[in-house]
């Protein structure tokens, strides 16, 4: 019989294959090479793109190597959301491998963030922990650790280190036994249709009367839009980490096995594709 | 969680007993429900009762395992020259039928059962065992002369003899009300009781379980019940217990506190309980809190007295324990109840006042015994399931006060009372005419009439108390002043509900609610549905929703900081099917939206990663490491614990393979040094407690030799376990373990309770190219337990130290291993508790006799066993921080040599043996005292109640079916030898326990593959059990076999045809001559000394813990050996092999049955499908396959040879 452990292990060696290509008008001394790269779904792009840089830096004139950013279709690629959200958002249903521009110049302020340094994303990670653990126990957890467990936290993500980094965020995912879940549950709701970033609201993992909260409770209360009506036609995918849990699924559940290493579960609403 | 159900007990206002499970939801009704009843007083495996008859009654609840009761006699005979040995006896000799000593005469048919509740379970029969060695048929024994010492053989000079008859009888009422008849003068007979207690149990230790039984009379007097016991639960006459006044109520804890209240309203406390007095000496007068107001009810526990005064306030009594049982004063607790009641762990419940309603002290440790609010049980009884089933809302207790339902409480009198004539009037008993009628009365009356529901209810209520002849009686005016109380306060209660703001009532929502919950379910209907009414459904819903309670008891009922309880909310439906715990697999598990995300997940990454393995990954794997700072027992003298930096290194080789390297950092002269560890080579990494550090030993193959391992220390019991963790997992890692362990597992526990698993190679049990097992790898499981034996089938028991049996689940880690190396299910809760022993050590002098003052040289006058280590009562700490005092410190009286009355014993010096009564020559005495230490911790363990267990055996291979039943033996903590029902790779912890009959308590037991049962009695003889088959579970009977010469048994173990045993003194012993006709064997040989238990395999392997092994630095006690050279001609093997050691207890090898790899070709199971080794290679492969080739020949032998059930 598979362990709810797999789940963690399946989710967190996610790989998206990805094809980086500089983009057209960026002026080159050689002709650039696409660049193939395994991303982990669950790591940010500027922390996994140093080898990107680095190839289309050697086609470039230095002076020209200004801060890389990535697009794809023409969308601005947020680099402070996980890499999976950002495929399963703008690119599930399409050909893989995943088809990404390299930008140097032109860095579209208004749709992005600057990523100076490492540092940048480390503090956006960790801020992001706190939030979480803020939102399921009060931030009790994260206050009672060190220094050096949540600098351990942030290098096992860096490092791809699976056990290293769930030593520690185990503990993030407990909670007493007398209750039945978190306090509130992580989560962010985004869409590609509707200009707000996310929808993130408090939802308990227990309904009053005793019942575990389901994935489909919670579309129903933050966003209704995105279910399918009884007799309706499907219209959209609730996707996490590429794939369609049902509603059913208890949403505590999820919480504790699908969210991504910043203790967010990342749900992303697209519309279905018609074949 | 995996502790087991218990009960709580209540009668409501009918009389009628229901029960509530620790684990359930619901009340329900008593099985024998042919009585009423006034009060009931539980404890775990018992209730007494008094019935409205005013007859004490005792139920005695079902187990597999029978009360017997063993009658003997003694035949005696003299010898003659004429007739040889005959009847006629000199003038001057016993009787020819007397007791042991000859004093008393007793013919084998002056024996009668001693009441109806008894039965006979064969006839007379003589007993051919002589301390643990069989007579000559018939059993005689012979002397020179009465009385003298009997021996077995007859001699020249043996002019008498005696032979001993055994019959026994046994306890049939159970499960059943049985009614206490009284063998007493009649002018003796206590008058109608009143009121009863139960407790005492704990005053004298198992297997006696006596208990203490007091009941108050009607006139004020208290009796108590003498010899009640586990052999005599109905005990056997009421002895009078003056009082300095007339009592009315009486409590008595399981202890020795023991409170009654007095018509006066003042309570007495009874002085002087102890072992050698159940009945205490004397009684002091304790003051009610105030004088306007007498203490009406009380309740008390270990150390805690609870009160209920005339005017219904609850009271704590402050300061009260074993040493001052009267306790200090009084404190005023919040609420107001009808009655209070103590159970275990000093738990209250308690009977609201307003409502009737069961309530529960919430929040009481023995910290804060007073608790913290009371709640109300809301559960229905049994008869409401489908109803409160169908409801989600939280529906509040107190609801049937408002004027909406006010109607309906009529119902439920009605209903109720209809419900009880309906379906029991056929059985009712002559002596309760009187209840139901009331009853009955009283529904008709509040249903035509519609008076107020409170009213009815209180007067129900008292009528048992009414309805006794003397009117003056305190207790029955007692009754009326509460039947009078209770309409007034009700009523004055009534318009003014919110003022209780003593409990979780919402009274104020009780208004509204009623409506509302009528109206949304509209589809309940269950009393309709019976046939009994057509209602409408709003009077459903107070008919059902609340029953009125008149008396509860929690004596019986284990509720602990730990419970989750589903009293306090209607579960829904769906809900409570969950409740059952079980090994098969959680509706979560199977549920789709599981089975999806796991599919979808497979289906994802071959998508995303399938075609595009050879794309080249974002991040380079790099070293991690891990850094601390920990205290290392350094290796050279003087020995002492250094400050080590500790550095544990991770890498993946090329092979994708992850590795890792330990290393600590000390320094030596000044200068910086290391050693390292590879984490492949640690065969063991083992906590050791002890109470200054918290440290851990970690072995190698080298460092098994040398006895000698490397012991580190953290901080903090949190860094340690944090480091042990993840050693243990770069462990497994690197020796690619993961997962639970294989059917084939290799099982130990150590001294200190811990489990280890070994997963055996093929090469352990193949000769030449024997694996040392020293090389063995043992990883940690969690739980704690004092034995374990596992079969081929993955069937896998535990005993753990206080004696509860638990079945292994499945799972893996547990412990201190978390997350990751932990599976997430099949991981409970496992506590144990074990006692810690100190020794009182005194010297007599000739002024003050016996003291404290010792000679200069004795050892400490408080200390361990050895006298070597100061032990007092206040420095004593429980073995390790995981442990905590779950008692105070008590007398041990069961110690080997016995004691006097006061515990102790005596001797002529230290150190010595001890016996229990002094002598001339004695100057020197100790005693042992006791305390009680309890660990929770977690495991892959379920409890298997309700039996204690000493001893099991599980057969260790048979039929592969998944659905055939796998034979378990075991011995109860008692003696009994039990056969498991049921037991299959399925259900592992089987159905239920068969009981096998012997006639004396037994210690061991032990069954080979084809049904060849062994067993040891606790007097150390050894017995056959003939006939075993799969067919036959349980056999026919006993077969007594000698013991080898000199020695008595304490252990056996059978594999597929070896049995070996251990003896007292530590000799192992291989039974010769054991053929498929003749399976008892022929004579004892003699293999070993130095053992302390042994496990037999399926293929005859031999493993044992040996007593001590020396090594190259240390010497190591409790040491794993296996016993090479075993083969089918050379059954008792050659020599010994030394593998981890060093505090081992215990090991099974029973579920080993992987074959030196050729041979695994013709095994069909899959089970034993050997992992492919490269053995074959190189010179010794042709002597390897000659080995192989005479163990299969001769396999096809023992085969045959022990065909035993063919």
């Amino acid at each position: 019989m598979t362990d709810d452990k797999d789940v963690l292990r399946d989710v967190w060696f996610g790989r998206i294959p990805t094809c980086f290509m500089l983009y057209q008008d960026e002026i080159t001394e050689r002709e650039a090479e696409p660049y193939y790269l395994l991303l982990p779904r669950i790591s940010y792009l500027t922390l996994v793109t140093d080898k990107v840089k680095k190839h289309f830096q050697k086609v470039m004139r230095q002076e020209d190597v200004t801060e890389i950013w990535f697009e794809y279709e023409g969308t601005p690629l947020k680099w402070h959301f996980p890499i999976g959200l950002l495929f399963d958002l703008h690119a599930s249903n399409t050909a893989l491998p995943w088809n990404i521009t390299v930008h140097f110049k032109n860095f579209p302020e208004k749709d992005l963030l600057h990523c100076p340094s490492k540092d940048v994303i480390e503090a956006h990670f960790m801020a992001c922990v706190k939030e979480a653990d803020a939102l399921k126990h009060k931030s009790q957890v994260i206050n009672e650790m060190q220094k050096k467990d949540h600098k351990q936290l942030w290098m096992g993500l860096q490092n791809d280190k699976f056990d290293q980094f769930w030593a520690i965020n185990r503990k993030l995912m407990e909670y007493p036994p007398e209750d039945s879940g978190f306090r509130y549950i992580p989560f962010r709701i985004y869409q590609v249709t509707t200009e707000r970033p996310f929808i993130q609201k408090l939802f308990r993992p227990v309904a009053a009367n005793g019942q575990l909260n389901t994935l489909g409770d919670l579309l129903k209360e933050v966003c209704p839009a995105a279910i399918t009506p009884e007799d309706g036609e499907k219209k959209n995918q609730v996707m996490v980490h590429g794939i369609e849990p049902m509603l059913e699924t208890p949403i505590q559940w999820l919480s504790e096995h699908m969210s991504y290493p910043d203790n967010f579960l990342h749900i992303s609403i697209i519309p279905q594709p018609t074949d | 969680m995996a502790t087991p159900n218990s009960l709580l007990w209540a009668v409501d206002i009918f009389g009628r007993v229901y029960t509530l499970s620790t684990a359930g939801q619901y009340w329900e009704l008593c099985k024998d429900r042919q009585l009423e009843f006034k009060r009931v007083s539980a404890i775990k495996h018992c209730c007494w009762g008094i019935a409205c008859d005013h007859q004490v009654y005792a139920y005695v609840f079902s187990s597999d395992v029978p009360i017997r009761y063993q009658e003997e006699t003694y035949e005696n005979q003299r010898w003659n020259p004429v007739g040889g040995f005959c009847e006629k006896l000199m003038p001057s000799d016993r009787w020819q039928w007397s007791d042991v000593s000859g004093l008393k005469h007793q013919q084998l048919d002056s024996f009668t059962l001693p009441s109806p509740h008894w039965e006979w379970e064969s006839d007379w029969y003589v007993d051919e065992n002589i301390g643990g060695e069989p007579t000559e048929k018939g059993g005689w024994t012979y002397a020179i002369d009465f009385p003298a010492t009997y021996t077995k053989d007859k001699k020249w000079n043996s002019c008498v003899r005696r032979r001993r008859w055994i019959r026994y009888r046994r306890y049939k009422s159970r499960d059943t009300w049985a009614k206490i008849t009284s063998h007493d003068d009649p002018n003796q007979l206590p008058d109608p009781f009143n009121d009863i207690s139960i407790g005492g149990w704990e005053i004298t230790d198992e297997p006696m379980g006596r208990l203490s039984v007091w009941v108050v009379s009607l006139q004020g007097r208290v009796w108590y019940r003498e010899d009640v016991c586990h052999h005599n639960p109905e005990g056997s006459w009421w002895s009078l217990i003056a009082t300095p006044g007339e009592a009315v109520q009486i409590s008595c804890g399981p202890y020795d506190l023991l409170w009654a209240t007095l018509w006066e309203g003042q309570a007495i406390v009874r002085e002087g309980i102890d072992r050698n007095n159940p009945q205490g000496i004397s009684w002091t007068i304790v003051e009610p809190p105030s004088s306007e107001n007498g203490i009406l009810h009380i309740s008390v526990g270990v150390n805690v007295v609870w009160a209920v005064t005339k005017d219904r306030k609850v009271w704590f009594r402050r300061g009260v324990n074993s040493h001052n049982p009267c306790g200090t004063s009084w404190i005023e607790m919040v609420g107001e109840m009808m009655m209070v009641n103590v159970g275990l762990n000093d738990q209250v419940w308690g009977i609201g006042c307003e409502d009737r309603a069961v309530y529960f002290r919430q929040g009481v440790t023995p910290s804060e015994l007073s608790g913290k609010t009371w709640k109300a049980i809301v559960s229905g009884r049994e008869s409401d399931r489908s109803q409160t089933g169908s409801s989600t809302s939280l529906l509040s207790a107190g609801c049937f006060f408002s004027d909406d339902v006010r109607e309906q409480m009529n119902l439920i009198v009605q209903s109720d009372a209809d419900i009880s004539s309906d379906t029991e009037s056929p059985q009712i008993h002559p002596n309760l005419d009187d209840m139901p009628l009331s009853g009955a009365a009283a529904g008709v009356n509040g249903n035509s009439v519609g008076s107020q529901s409170a009213e009815v209810s209180a007067n129900l209520a008292v009528d048992p108390l009414d309805s006794t002849p003397e009117e003056a009686s305190p207790a029955s005016d007692n009754g009326e002043k509460a039947g009078l109380e209770k309409p007034k306060s009700s009523a004055d209660q009534d318009p003014h509900p919110a003022e209780l703001q003593w409990t979780n009532i919402d009274l104020k929502e009780a208004h509204k609610k009623p409506l509302l919950a009528a109206s949304t379910f509209p589809e309940t209907s269950s009393l309709s549905s019976l046939g009994m009414f057509s209602v409408g459904v709003e009077e459903h819903y107070g008919a059902d929703e609340h029953p009125l309670w008149a008396w509860v008891c929690g004596g019986g009922c284990l509720v602990d900081s730990h419970s989750l309880l589903k009293w306090f909310t209607l579960q829904s439906g769906l809900l409570s099917s969950v409740q059952s715990l079980s090994l098969s697999i959680s509706p979560a598990q199977t549920a789709a939206w599981r089975k999806q995300i796991f599919q979808q997940l497979s289906e994802r990454t071959k998508r995303e990663l399938e075609n595009f393995r050879h794309y080249e990954q974002a991040i380079e794997q790099s070293v991690w490491v891990k850094t601390g700072t920990l205290q290392w027992w350094r290796s050279w003298k003087p020995q002492k614990w250094t400050d080590v930096r500790v550095v544990l290194e991770q890498f993946t080789g090329n092979d994708g393979m992850r590795d890792s390297i330990l290393f600590i950092y000390y320094m030596y002269h000044e200068e910086k040094k290391y050693i390292h560890v590879f984490l492949n080579e640690v065969t063991i990494l083992v906590e050791v407690l002890n109470d200054a550090k918290h440290s851990f030993a970690l072995y190698t193959p080298e460092r098994t030799k040398q006895r000698w391992p490397i012991r580190l220390a953290a901080a903090t019991e949190q860094e340690m376990h944090d480091w042990l963790a993840l050693l243990s997992m770069s462990c497994c890692e690197s020796r690619r373990i993961q997962g639970p362990p294989s059917h084939q597992a290799i099982w130990s526990v150590t001294c200190k309770g811990d489990v280890f698993v070994s997963e055996p190679s093929p090469e352990l049990e193949a000769a030449p190219h024997l694996m040392p097992c020293d090389q063995m790898f043992w990883r940690q499981i969690g739980g704690h337990l004092r034995l374990i034996e596992c079969n081929s089938h993955g069937i896998v028991w535990g005993i753990g130290y206080d004696h509860t049996a638990w079945v292994y689940t499945g799972g893996y880690g547990g412990g201190f291993i978390q997350g990751l190396a932990s599976s997430a299910d099949n991981i409970y809760m496992q506590s144990d508790v074990k006692c810690v022993y100190i020794y009182e050590n005194q010297r007599w002098n000739p002024v003050t006799g016996y003291s404290n003052r010792g000679l200069p040289t004795d050892r400490y006058m408080w200390s361990d066993a050895s006298g070597l280590q100061e032990c007092t009562k206040v420095n004593t700490k429980p073995p390790s921080p995981q442990w905590s005092w779950v008692s105070d410190w008590y007398i041990d009286f069961n110690i080997s040599g016995g004691t006097d009355r006061e515990g102790w014993q005596y001797a002529a010096d230290f150190p010595a043996s001890y016996h229990g009564h002094k002598t001339m020559k004695d100057f020197v005495r100790r005693r042992r005292w006791a305390r009680k230490c309890k660990i929770i911790t977690h495991g892959p363990w379920l409890e298997v109640p309700p039996i204690a267990l000493w001893d099991i055996a599980i057969i260790p291979s048979s039929s592969a079916d998944k659905e055939e039943s796998i034979a378990l033996w075991a011995v109860s903590n008692k003696g009994d030898v039990l056969c498991r029902l049921g037991v299959t790779q399925q259900n592992p912890a089987g159905t239920s326990w068969l009981h096998v009959g012997t006639d004396q308590p037994f210690m061991s037991v032990s069954i080979g593959a084809f049904h060849q049962v062994w067993a040891v009695a606790r007097d150390g003889s050894t017995f056959y059990r003939g006939s075993v088959s799969p067919k036959k579970p349980a056999g026919d009977c006993w077969y007594h076999i000698p013991s080898p010469p000199k020695q008595k048994l304490k252990q056996v173990s059978v594999g597929r045809t070896s049995m070996l045993a251990v003896d007292k003194n530590g000799n192992l012993w291989y039974r010769q001559g054991i053929t498929p006709s003749y399976p008892q064997g022929s004579s004892w040989d003699h293999v070993s000394n130095n053992i302390r238990k042994v496990s037999v395999g399926p293929m005859d392997q031999v493993w044992v813990i040996a007593d001590k092994v020396q090594g190259s630095h240390s010497l190591s006690c409790g040491t794993v050996c296996h016993r090479t050279g075993v083969q089918p001609l050379e059954p008792k093997g050659l020599s010994w092999d030394y593998g981890i050691g060093g505090g081992w207890e215990h090991i099974t090898v029973r579920g080993n049955a992987t074959e030196a790899p050729k041979a695994a070709l013709h095994e069909t199971s899959e089970e034993h499908a050997a992992k492919p080794t490269d053995l074959e290679d190189g010179e010794n492969g042709g002597k390897g396959n000659h080995s192989k080739t005479t163990l299969m020949v001769n396999e096809g032998q023992a085969l045959d040879r022990n065909s035993v059930n063919c």
